[in-house]
């Protein structure tokens, strides 16, 4: 279990400190000042341990979070917690900047001490939290009302409160996929994989169930043999789900069944391996002239519907350490050479599917005395697209409200797929 | 040197140095430096030639840069033309980036070579100094190669600047420190010297440095700067605080200078010029008084530089050890510091005594500090200034204050600081034994020891008293009254139960006769100890338990019952278990008599040196040394060595005594006594199979086969080198690899130690003699190769390999042989041999030939061992014990002791030490059974002075014969060396 929770700044001062057990002293602050933060090598790993003392950080733009502990707990579990705490946290005032915990620092406290008891998670759900610990100030609360926070927060719904009521019942559903490539330099496919969200935004009355459908494998198989469904299916290698939905029902019928909570929640996470829609091609071409000089052609093929608009397109060409100078020529788009990141940016604002885009560099070197041959690091890619590439569909999601008289068609849904490029390398 | 001027500031390195301070994050220094080296590259690739100023800026932002951590790969070509400017900035950042960065690529040191002979052979002092800075920095191999040569011309020429000498003198003593086979001694050698003579003070201090140096190798060549050395120390001291001027500090002339000229005069030992030697006494004398004056100034600067220049002083009286007058002195002075109120300078005035306290002369004026110093240990807020003062007493404990100190050092363990327990136990163990008169204050002191530190009362110090109660029948009786006096304490620490175990196993009848002591009283006692002890220990509880039933039968029924009981015979331990078992079985089956011979008390042990000695020189090092010198003196009294007394005093400066020296207990040998003390002999048999020192004795035959050499000529080896030899290509690519040495390789070499003719393998085709040569390091070795068969072998090879860094130390020639040996027929092959350093592997020969078609492939040894390269000396008592004494340091001196593995037939002794190649020298040592040997290694790199001292053990039981082999050269790999090798052929 978690024996403290720290927050530095980025030179290492601590920000937020709080214990929850004994057996972590004053000079763990320091030990992982010392050995992770001001390391001379950068510490890669997120768990280090120091003395018998395991620190697990994440790092939120300059800020460092490290949870602390002696005993051998589930380290998955400690960085969940530490995400869910960045997700209260940026939920509560924003961004998580050096400035926003020293004006918040108060608030910090009394979140940590209601989601961490004795170094066991507790309640973390943000709606949950918002009903009895505020940005404004002392509210005096009568006693009906504390005790209906207390019994629903220990209630068996704890995320979401009773007699909610919305004019118009509306609902949002977005998925979210960033698809992770690496290919070889003649196009063969050496690791794919797509992890995607589901993320829900509600705005519904009283205490709506609803069931949620999509072109799940399984589930069109089984469906198939019963009412013949057409079009394709894919194939989920591993899925979790947001804490309301009810799990026994998913492993019985993999039918995802759940009371929202009110507002934004992330309904599910899932990842797959098969089919993948990769939705551009890189084609690099590099050859060296003589020692001083590189030539580097990179063409990009967007693969997919003419229709659909890419967007945000960055392809990032590594250049190598002794490079002197580099000139660029691009049919599409600004490419730059960055110096202080060793490489040539080449931003392209919007591409339609099906089209294709080159640009080609000289890069001049500087001899070396230094034997060791440049590394060619992968080329890498980032993108939009508004399609899922792991062809994920929505089949439906119905709301059932039986206390209230609103019924499935009366709310308004809307869905949304878009696809980011995560890890997208191609090697040179 | 010329100030950097106002205008030579570089604006862009500060720019770029305040952006890097002022980064939030790591990646963000990284994008920044990132951006300068990419900005940075493309000035240094631009066509434009860039000006000097900015070639330095730039050159000066990549060293920061590699500053920060981050690799450089280029502007090393910038840096070097920096090199070639006439501005002193950028030359001196040109030579700071390549003294940083320069690795030993080639083409680029070639160049930097250039640039740095040419600044040295320019008439620019400045200039000089930075090339002599960077060659210094630097301080390669390569570096070495091409400047040391030039560097002593600079430092000797007539005309060079003071600056310059002294930047040269320093540059040498770094390339001689890194690489000194390169820094050849020669006509500058003399002229050196002179520099002591400089006007310059500077000068003198960094040629001081240097002579120190080199004469610590080569002291005979340098011996002429003692006189010199002590002139120009009389000078200083003799000169009054004012006339030095510059070099005067805090009130002090020149005091580094004049500590280093004490330290040189320490490689030395007393001038025998009679005038020399009085100046450099009235010149300590001057020291001590001026440390008697009142100080000039206040100031704490002003009293160490007067009492470092005092320390080395007393340091070199001590170095001496010849001036009675003046060691009281020291003694005296030292004394006034033990009770200074400054903390370092009573460290100093202890460790300094600690040394003191060893030499006759003031021995006795340390004892009269006894009192501070006991005090000093008590008081004392500093642990290592404690642990200084327990070292002093350590050393001035004689007989007649033994047994105060001992008494001190005991109460004081009670609150010893834990680091410095075990230490502190050792050593009350160690004068315990050695200066008692009474056994059972021994005895006494030392069980209460136990109780006091049990837990930092190693095995070795209750081995040793075991030992001695049982070689001592007068104590026994008084050792068993209190061993059980003290096991009735309430908790007692496991070594107690296990001296008391043993102890009153073999004595308990000593005391039985006492109703308060009866045998069941004394059984009840040590069994309810029992159960709290570990197994090691419960081990040999139970021996003691069966030693009881044979000494009081009428134990028998109580003792077989709790050997009887689940909790010994079912134990899991196998060894109690095993005991538990045997013992009963024994006491049930055995008739009193056989009971009675099996479990006879122990017979009394060997008298050997005190392993608790060993161990404590193992924990401290250097510092044990004295001590065990003393240690010679005054185990003869001890020990009963009585007739040994007489040459006590010499004894003394080497610390061997002919007594037979094999390790109690402390060796693998001993671990019986531990485990299974009073054992039931043959019970037990795991617990005495000993590895016997089953040394093969290989024996050697010289005659037979030599018969058929003859001993050729070096001009007229039939050796032909004939087309034929080289396109002989062996046909088989298979096996080309040459085996691995025959696992009796290592034997054939020990065999060759100590001659140089003999057989060097033979077997059924093939039979090699070897007919060996050597002078000075210089080394012919004539093989020759027998075909044993009547068939002709063809396709025969020999190569000679060094394998790993022998390559290195040895230069192997080798003449290749006819590929066809006839049958019957001989070929002869002609090895040279340069020994360049000293070394340690031999040299592999590897044999291949075709017999009938199959592969032979043979690997030996070359018997070229580092004692061939001795040449012998000759020398008298006096010298030979004086360079004894020079070659004091620990890792000087190998020793061994082993068992003899042939008669010790003194013609034989006497031949293998001659066969050595050292001289054997007469009338030397005291004991004319000892043999002393002396001799010169000579390699290329340099001579090794080597004493030898052989010490055999005659009056021991045939089988038991010892030896204890001690070597001391200037060299410590050498010492080891040679003693192993030496150690194999007795």
């Amino acid at each position: 279990m978690i024996g403290g929770l720290f927050i530095y700044n980025h030179k290492g001062e601590v920000l937020i400190s709080r214990v929850y057990r004994d057996d972590i002293g004053r000079n763990a602050v320091d030990a992982f000042r010392v050995n992770v933060i001001h390391a001379r090598q950068q510490v890669r790993s997120p768990v280090t341990n120091i003395a018998r003392t395991s620190f697990f950080h994440v790092k939120r733009s300059n800020i460092w979070l490290a949870a602390v502990t002696k005993q051998n707990v589930n380290a998955a579990m400690v960085f969940e917690f530490l995400y869910k705490m960045c997700d209260v946290m940026t939920a509560y005032f924003g961004k998580i900047s050096e400035e926003n915990i020293k004006n918040n620092f108060v608030l910090i406290y009394e979140l940590l001490d209601e989601i961490l008891d004795f170094g066991y998670p507790q309640n973390s759900e943000t709606g949950a939290l918002k009903t009895f610990i505020t940005q404004t100030g002392i509210k005096s609360q009568s006693k009906e009302e504390q005790s209906q926070i207390t019994s629903q927060v220990t209630g068996q719904i704890g995320w979401r409160r009773e007699g909610i009521k919305y004019r118009r019942n509306e609902l949002f559903l977005d998925v979210l996929e960033s698809v992770n490539l690496l290919m070889s330099p003649q196009g063969q496919v050496l690791s794919a994989h797509v992890s995607g969200r589901v993320v829900m935004k509600s705005y519904l009355s009283g205490m709506p169930e609803c069931k949620f459908g999509m072109n799940d494998k399984i589930v069109i198989d089984k469906q198939g043999k019963g009412g013949g469904a057409t079009g394709q299916s894919i194939a989920i290698d591993d899925c979790t789900f947001h804490q309301c939905v009810r799990l026994s029902k998913f492993d019985a019928e993999r039918s995802i069944s759940f009371i929202p909570p009110d507002g934004e929640c992330e309904l599910m996470r899932y990842r797959t391996t098969k089919d993948i829609i990769l939705p551009f091609r890189v084609i690099p071409l590099v050859r060296e002239v003589g020692r001083t000089k590189l030539e580097v052609k990179v063409v990009i093929k967007s693969n997919f519907k003419p229709s659909l608009l890419a967007q945000k397109i960055e392809v990032r060409i590594p250049t190598p350490l002794n490079t002197s100078g580099v000139q660029v020529i691009c049919m599409k788009g600004k490419a730059k050479y960055k110096a202080s990141e060793n490489a040539i940016v080449w931003k392209i604002k919007r591409m339609a599917g099906m089209k294709e885009s080159q640009i080609s560099a000289e890069i001049e070197l500087l001899p070396t005395n230094d034997k060791k041959k440049w590394a060619r690091p992968p080329i890498s890619m980032n993108f939009e697209v508004p399609f899922a590439p792991s062809g994920l569909k929505v089949r439906y999601l119905k709301v059932f409200e039986p206390k209230l008289n609103y019924s499935d068609h009366d709310v308004i849904k809307w869905v949304r797929y878009i696809g980011r490029s995560g890890i997208y390398e191609t090697r040179c | 040197m010329p100030a950097v001027s106002k205008g030579d500031g570089m604006r862009g390195l500060a720019v770029f140095i305040s952006d890097i301070r002022n980064c939030k994050s790591k990646e963000a220094e990284i994008k920044r430096i990132n951006k300068e080296l990419a900005n940075i590259r493309s000035k240094f690739k631009g066509d434009k030639a860039l000006d000097g100023y900015s070639k330095k800026k730039y050159v000066c932002k990549l060293l920061f840069i590699f500053l920060l951590g981050h690799d450089i790969d280029f502007g090393h070509m910038e840096a070097v033309n920096l090199l070639s400017s006439n501005k002193y900035t950028e030359k001196q950042i040109g030579y700071l980036f390549i003294s940083v960065l320069v690795n030993s690529n080639s083409e680029l040191i070639r160049l930097i070579n250039n640039a740095i002979k040419n600044d040295l052979s320019s008439r620019n002092p400045t200039f000089m100094c930075l090339a002599l800075h960077c060659i210094a920095n630097v301080g390669s191999r390569e570096m070495a190669e091409a400047f040391a040569g030039e560097i002593p011309r600079i430092l000797v020429a007539g005309d060079t600047m003071d600056s310059v000498k002294q930047s040269a003198a320093l540059c040498l003593l770094r390339l001689y420190k890194a690489s000194p086979d390169l820094v050849l001694m020669g006509e500058w050698t003399s002229r050196v010297v002179h520099l002591l003579n400089d006007q310059h003070m500077g000068v003198v201090t960094a040629a001081i440095s240097l002579i120190t140096c080199l004469s610590s190798k080569n002291p005979d060549e340098f011996k002429t700067c003692v006189s010199l050395a002590v002139s120009r120390l009389s000078r200083i001291v003799s000169s009054a605080s004012t006339d030095l001027q510059d070099y005067t500090y805090y009130f002090v002339p020149a005091p580094w200078l004049s500590c280093k000229l004490l330290r040189l005069l320490q490689c030395y030992p007393p001038p025998e010029d009679g005038a020399v030697k009085g100046r450099l006494v009235e010149c300590l004398e001057t020291i001590l008084n001026k440390a008697q004056e009142p100080p000039k100034s206040k100031k704490v600067q002003h009293s160490n530089a007067k009492n470092a220049i005092l320390f080395e002083a007393i340091s070199l009286i001590i170095h001496y050890d010849s001036e009675p007058n003046l060691l009281v002195r020291a003694c005296n002075q030292l004394g006034q510091f033990l009770q200074h109120r400054e903390t370092n300078l009573r460290y100093l005035a202890l460790e300094s005594m600690c040394t003191l306290a060893s030499s006759e002369f003031s021995h006795e004026a340390v004892k009269t500090h006894i009192e501070t110093v006991i005090n000093a240990l008590k008081t004392e807020r500093d642990v290592s200034v404690r642990q200084r003062a327990a070292d002093l007493l350590y050393a001035m404990c004689d007989r007649s204050n033994a047994k105060q100190i001992v008494a001190e050092m005991l109460s004081y363990l009670e609150t010893a600081d834990y680091s410095i327990r075990e230490e502190m136990v050792l050593k009350v163990a160690i004068l315990a034994e050695k200066y008692a008169v009474d056994y059972s204050w021994y005895v006494d002191t030392i069980l209460n020891l136990i109780r006091i530190a049990g837990d930092y009362v190693s095995e070795e110090v209750w081995y040793r008293v075991i030992q001695i109660v049982i070689n001592r029948d007068d104590v026994q009786g008084y050792a068993a009254k209190t061993v059980f006096e003290a096991l009735q304490a309430p908790a007692c620490h496991e070594n107690m139960v296990k001296v008391g175990g043993y102890i009153l196993g073999e004595f308990g009848n000593l005391i039985a006769g006492d109703p308060r002591s009866s045998p069941l009283v004394q059984f009840n006692l040590l069994h309810s100890k029992f159960h709290l002890c570990s197994v090691p220990t419960r081990a040999l509880l139970l021996s003691a338990y069966i030693k009881f039933i044979n000494l009081f039968p009428e134990t028998k029924a109580t003792i077989q019952e709790v050997l009887r009981s689940d909790s010994q015979i079912r134990n899991s331990d196998v060894e109690l278990q095993q005991r538990a078992v045997e013992y009963l079985k024994l006491s049930s089956i055995a008739s009193t008599d056989v009971l009675a011979t099996v479990l006879e008390e122990m017979p009394p042990f060997p008298e050997r040196e005190s392993s608790i000695l060993a161990k404590l020189k193992k924990k401290k090092g250097p510092g044990a040394v004295s001590v065990e010198l003393e240690d010679g003196k005054e185990r003869g009294e001890l020990n009963g060595g009585g007739d040994r007394g007489g040459d006590a005093a010499i004894a003394a400066s080497n610390a061997s005594t002919p007594s037979p020296s094999a390790d109690l207990l402390g060796l693998r040998s001993a671990a019986p006594v531990s485990g299974a003390a009073p054992s039931a002999g043959s019970l037990l048999v795991d617990v005495f199979s000993e590895a016997g020192p089953a040394a093969a004795s290989a024996g050697v035959n010289d005659d037979g086969f030599l018969s058929a050499l003859h001993a050729p000529e070096a001009s007229d080896s039939p050796l032909v080198e004939g087309p034929g030899d080289s396109d002989s290509a062996p046909t088989s690519a298979a096996s080309e690899d040459p085996a691995p040495p025959l696992p009796e390789s290592d034997e054939l070499l020990n065999k060759f130690v100590c001659k140089n003719n003999g057989v060097l393998f033979e077997n059924q085709l093939l039979q090699i003699g070897i007919k060996s040569e050597y002078r000075q390091n210089l080394g012919r070795m004539y093989l020759f190769y027998g075909n044993k068969t009547s068939v002709q072998f063809v396709s025969f090879s020999t190569t000679v390999s060094c394998p790993g860094e022998l390559q290195s130390q040895l230069n192997v020639q080798t003449k290749t042989v006819e590929p066809l040996v006839e049958g019957g027929a001989q070929v002869q092959q002609v090895i040279n041999i340069e020994c360049l350093t000293d070394f340690v592997d031999a040299p592999l020969l590897n044999i291949k030939f075709r017999y009938g078609g199959a592969l032979q492939n043979i690997s030996l040894k070359l018997p070229v061992t580092i004692n061939k390269f001795f040449q012998p000396t000759e020398m008298a008592a006096a010298d030979f014990f004086q360079r004894w004494k020079q070659l004091s340091q620990p890792q000087q001196e190998a020793q061994k002791i082993f068992k003899a593995s042939h008669g010790m037939d003194t013609e034989v002794l006497k031949a293998k030490l001659l066969g050595l190649g050292t001289a054997l020298l007469e009338n030397v040592d005291p004991n004319p059974e000892n043999y002393v040997c002396a001799g010169v290694i000579q390699t290329k790199a340099q001579q090794v002075g080597c004493l030898l001292r052989l010490e055999p053990n005659a009056q021991a039981q045939p089988g038991e014969q010892m030896y204890r082999l001690t070597l001391r050269s200037s060299k410590d790999t050498v010492s080891q060396r040679v003693c192993d090798l030496l150690a194999e052929q007795f």
